[in-house]
């Protein structure tokens, strides 16, 4: 059945193997020229810390968001061209692409859990109501009611 | 997406065939590299939620600044480039045995399989490295006591904070051993030995210290050391069963077993387990080193 005598009733349509390296090579180059753009986006950031980094929030949180997009296109690279997922039938990529949905509820559930913290951290909110003892927040510059 | 015709209205599902069109191991392989996937994941994502609840974290390009035999040079993401260009290059090397097992090539399956091992050996040497910097390199710290003192970093110290400013410096080297002033001064005058410096008294010693050179930060936030040690040990341990994976691959190429059998899907399902290495590689090399 298969060409390589895989067992007959495993696998009905036989994986086609003819492609030259040619595709290999060209993810390497991809995958090595995304990660130089990261680098290059972490040392644009390096200049920020020691200077004003409140006064650039937004534009690192920016550049932080788009080096985790490129990160899941390097992701999506290896997973689809060097562990051959994208060749398989799409069977076998929903059984494994599906459940790893469950990282969209955990990411943003434990994020959300931890801004949270910072914020009851910072304003106090935490405290109990009865407490009479009044503590200082460590850093509250901005974030004053 | 390559996938050969199949035929329409192939009825996956009707028994007498895998479904997925795959054989059991590799099937199994994928479902174990996804629950692995899912334990990194909460790995990462604790260690991030506990980033956002803090004010305050590490700056990446200052910590990892430094590169075998090259000093104190400030260099900064430099040697994890060359880690991750490391694991991308064994990664393809991978691959590429995977194809020539595919043609039944065993020098060609060798041939990689050998180069993907010095890949991953490379890479646990680069880390190894990486660590004992880490471990061993001191950095000066304001302490809780008001004086200053070294610590290098560890699951449970992190010399890493904000730096603190000139005059608390200048306030805190008053209360300062002459231990720690000693180490302050030879910190940038490469002239000075302990021998010179043992019998001048503490403000000769702080009248030597150039605050230009000598940095002093506060402490850090202590789970740093814990996260990063931790996470990329977790993955140092997967390349290092990867490397004995592709190992035991390589033994099995060289006395034919899988030219007896037919065929060299043993490669495909360790090539998984090694690409999967490389997988959690971008993600640690994202959550620690570049955001």
């Amino acid at each position: 059945m298969s060409e390589h005598g895989v067992s007959s009733t495993e696998i009905s349509v036989p994986h086609e193997h003819g492609a030259g390296t040619g595709r290999i090579w060209k993810i390497f180059r991809l995958l090595s020229f995304i990660t130089l753009v990261e680098l290059a986006l972490g040392f644009g950031l390096a200049k920020q810390w020691y200077g004003e980094p409140e006064s650039h929030h937004t534009a690192i949180l920016i550049v932080k968001g788009f080096m985790c997009i490129l990160s899941l296109a390097k992701a999506f690279y290896i997973v689809s061209v060097f562990m051959h997922l994208g060749d398989e039938i799409r069977n076998l990529i929903m059984t494994i692409v599906v459940p790893l949905c469950l990282f969209i509820w955990f990411i943003a559930a434990f994020l959300w859990d931890g801004n949270s913290w910072l914020n009851l951290k910072n304003t106090n909110a935490g405290s109990r109501p009865a407490q009479t003892e009044q503590h200082q927040p460590a850093i509250e510059k901005d974030k004053k009611p | 997406m390559s996938t050969p015709a199949i035929p329409t209205n192939t009825k996956w599902w009707n028994g007498g065939r895998s479904p997925f069109n795959a054989s059991y191991g590799k099937v199994m392989m994928w479902y174990f590299l996804m629950s692995d996937a899912f334990t990194f994941g909460a790995f990462l994502i604790s260690y991030a939620t506990l980033r956002f609840s803090l004010n305050g974290w590490v700056d990446a390009n200052h910590v990892f600044n430094a590169f075998p035999f090259f000093g104190h040079q400030d260099l900064p993401l430099a040697f994890v480039s060359l880690m991750t260009f490391i694991l991308i290059a064994s990664s393809v090397t991978m691959v590429l045995a995977v194809h020539e097992g595919h043609k039944m090539n065993r020098k060609g399956v060798e041939k990689y399989m050998i180069l993907t091992i010095i890949g991953g050996l490379a890479f646990l040497a680069c880390q190894a490295w990486e660590w004992t910097h880490l471990l061993t390199g001191e950095h000066f710290v304001l302490n809780a006591d008001g004086a200053i003192g070294a610590l290098n970093t560890t699951v449970s110290h992190n010399p890493w904070g904000h730096f603190v400013d000139h005059d608390a410096v200048v306030k805190a080297m008053q209360v300062t051993s002459p231990e720690v002033l000693r180490d302050m001064v030879m910190e940038h005058d490469h002239s000075a030995t302990l021998a010179s410096l043992e019998h001048l008294s503490k403000a000769e010693l702080i009248s030597k210290i150039d605050l230009n050179a000598v940095h002093v930060a506060h402490v850090g936030p202590p789970s740093f050391g814990s996260y990063f040690f931790g996470i990329t040990g977790f993955h140092g341990f997967h390349v290092f069963s990867g490397v004995a994976i592709n190992g035991i691959m390589l033994a099995k190429t060289r006395l034919g077993h899988f030219d007896q059998r037919g065929h060299y899907e043993m490669i495909e399902k360790a090539g998984l387990y090694w690409h999967f290495v490389d997988l959690v590689w971008v993600f640690v090399f994202l959550c620690f080193y570049l955001i």
